[in-house]
């Protein structure tokens, strides 16, 4: 029978250039369920949790999901799994655009690269015939002459690539494909810049996926696409708005931090909002392979089309820096995808280093010209130039995100981060649930593992009081179980926002043959979950380390809606552990053995 | 005055910001129903930042503001 797994892995030594097709068993493939799940359990499984991130000896898995190249809607995305430079930890990093179908549709549930190559090399997949070549005259290039030169050799490819940030080993280098889309954060692009690999192209002859069963998954996903364009957010807003519309949402309650969390209002957020940007600079929608939303923004930045920023983006480049001018934070966000930057600890970290320079701390001399000064546009613009090609000597200090910046100043303090991964664009202070997915994310400072936004904000499945801590706890362990399983199912978070368990179910099922009820599937999200946490453990993790900085637990909001407010971490994260069945941040080993972990 | 904050589609064929008398307002309601909006059309209303229901009271010198279901990531 079929399943939508191709059950087949390739697996590339750019030591030796040798490739090998490997088998992916379908038990442990619907075990784990692909993407998130599949690529922690090799790496896991492979000894990874204990090497040197930037060392020969990482690994990189590049995961389709169980529903990736599917007729399922959003069925498209990939994950890149490795070992993580910039937190020592588990990276796991979510993208979207076209190539993960494309490599599914070639024949490849997932690819492992390990070793290192002697010289810049690329990797050409077409079908199963798989060429490694000489990356040469590429090396150095952005995100868009790699993409136009390669698709000039082979005109229906899909590209992934690093930009110079991943071969000057920057901790927040980016992998990027189809040239505006990421698997952004954690430093995935410097891993595979540390290797020498600059592209991986692929050439698919097929186009779809033939799934277990085929009537059910039909049904399955027309009740899917149903919900998705009934839904508010799927169905209008994000259309509409992209995800920017959250600026005067998330500013209006107070909890939008300015000036490296120094304040959480902003009176001027409106000019840099989703609907601004609908108002004067959004050209078309932008869409991912079988998206039905529509989200990514197409601008024009005084006439030149790009792919533009996300909500997230727009917060750290705008009113994190001080800044107001949207051309600005289009300019900044392309440069991140030009030179392979996370657009999210990228401006976080130039924050960072404007809140030392403010302080006295950054000299002028260090600022080599360009003054580290809150709302600079050509601040914004040239630092993240010199973090990305590793210039002046505070670009390369800065390459290495905010922790390491602000510990070389003595003020660790001014990293808004966990460990050493910047947060995101939400003032845990005056939310309390984010504050714990922040705290407990095995990849760091993230809002996607358990978007705890979403009820605490937006009201979805249902609203709760943003200021209160009761069933906190819980809710964020339901929410971090799920988007586990989305994440191993190649399909869109966003799709969460119309979908429930039952619905991810009904198409995983359908898709895949396994027979999953809503328990039987949050339990293996649960597991996928703790598994991050194993890895981590193996890692070195210490307990402390889920924490927030002290910013959000001692200093209380000092302006605007929420002002006042701090986060209440200690109490949650206690309840935190007792409903995941953790002990000092770790799983017991009753837990572990439940979930059949030992 | 009561200060009305509209935002995404609220704004078509209206202002973004809108200064009521807040002696006519005595619950937001009032001020939905002066606008034109349905309550069931409001995904957030938000009474000086903090989420809140059309049947609550509105005060002079209250901050409204008004959401379509919208949202992102």
């Amino acid at each position: 029978m079929a399943t939508t797994y191709n059950e087949k892995i390739l697996r590339i030594n750019l030591t030796d250039r040798s490739v090998k097709t490997e088998d992916l068993p379908l038990e442990k493939a619907k075990k784990y369920i692909g993407g998130r799940g599949l690529g922690t359990k090799i790496l896991y499984d492979e000894g990874i949790a204990k090497v040197d991130p930037l060392s020969t000896e990482n690994k990189l898995v590049y995961a389709t999901g169980a529903m990736t190249g599917a007729n399922v809607p959003t069925g498209g995305r990939y994950m890149v799994v490795t070992k993580s430079p910039l937190t020592g930890m588990i990276a796991c990093s979510n993208s979207g655009g076209v190539w993960g179908a494309r490599l599914k549709y070639a024949g490849w549930d997932a690819i492992i690269v390990e070793g290192k190559a002697d010289k810049p090399v690329r990797i050409h997949i077409e079908d199963d015939k798989v060429e490694i070549l000489s990356a040469e005259d590429l090396w150095g290039k952005s995100s868009e002459e790699v993409t136009d030169t390669l698709v000039q050799i082979y005109p229906k490819a899909s590209v992934l690539n690093i930009g110079p940030a991943g071969e000057t080993g920057s901790l927040l280098a980016c992998i990027i494909n189809d040239k505006d889309r990421a698997a952004g954060r954690s430093g995935v692009g410097a891993v595979m810049g540390s290797k020498n690999l600059k592209a991986i192209s692929v050439v698919a002859t097929r186009t779809i996926i033939p799934p277990f069963d085929a009537d059910g998954l039909r049904d399955a996903t027309r009740a899917a696409q149903a919900k998705i364009k009934e839904n508010g957010v799927t169905g209008s807003g994000l259309p509409a708005y992209g995800t920017a519309v959250l600026v005067n949402i998330v500013n209006n309650i107070g909890a939008y931090p300015t000036h490296n969390w120094q304040s959480s209002y902003d009176a001027d957020a409106d000019q840099t909002s989703g609907e601004t940007l609908k108002e004067k600079y959004l050209v078309r929608q932008g869409f991912c392979h079988r998206c039905p939303i529509g989200c990514g923004r197409v601008v024009d930045l005084n006439g030149r089309i790009i792919g533009g920023p996300e909500y997230e983006v727009v917060w750290a480049y705008g009113s994190n820096c001080g800044i107001h001018d949207m051309n600005a934070i289009d300019e900044a966000n392309h440069l991140c995808n030009e030179l392979g930057l996370d657009a999210i600890s990228t401006p976080c970290t130039i924050a960072a280093a404007m809140e030392l320079y403010q302080k006295g701390y950054i000299s002028e001399e260090e600022c080599e010209g360009v003054p580290l000064v809150w709302g600079s546009n050509e601040a914004i613009i040239e630092w993240t130039k010199r973090m990305g090609r590793g210039e002046t000597a505070l670009g390369r200090l800065m390459a290495q995100g905010s922790f390491r910046l602000c510990s070389h100043y003595g003020h660790p303090e001014f990293s808004m981060s966990v460990k050493k991964q910047e947060m995101p664009a939400y003032d845990a202070r005056g939310i309390q649930g984010i504050g714990i997915t922040y705290a407990t994310s095995n990849r760091g400072g993230c809002h996607v593992r358990g978007y705890m936004i979403s009820p605490e904000v937006l009201g979805l499945p249902e609203p709760l009081d943003r200021l209160s801590t009761e069933g906190k706890a819980t809710w964020t362990m339901v929410f971090q179980d799920l988007t586990a399983i989305i994440d191993s199912m190649g399909m869109c978070l966003f799709t969460s926002f119309a979908m429930g368990a039952p619905d991810y179910a009904a198409i995983l099922n359908a898709g895949t043959g396994t027979d999953y009820d809503v328990a039987k599937l949050l339990l293996v999200g649960e597991r996928i979950y703790n598994l991050e946490r194993l890895f981590n453990k193996e890692a070195g993790m210490k307990p402390e380390e889920d924490c927030l900085p002290k910013r959000l637990t001692e200093e209380p909001i000092t302006d605007g809606p929420s002002k006042g407010e701090v986060s209440k971490i200690a109490i949650t994260l206690p309840q935190y552990y007792e409903v995941r069945g953790w002990k000092d941040a770790f799983p017991t080993e009753e837990t572990l053995k439940r979930l059949d972990l030992v | 005055m009561i200060e009305v904050r509209l935002f995404a589609t609220f704004r078509d064929g209206r202002e973004k910001i809108l200064y009521l008398n807040a002696k006519d307002y005595l619950h937001a309601a009032d001020v939905l129903k002066y606008l034109g909006i349905a309550n069931e059309a409001v995904a957030i209303l938000l009474i000086n930042g903090r989420h809140s229901k059309p049947e609550m009271d509105v005060h002079d010198g209250d901050v409204v503001a008004l959401f379509p279901p919208v949202g992102g990531g």
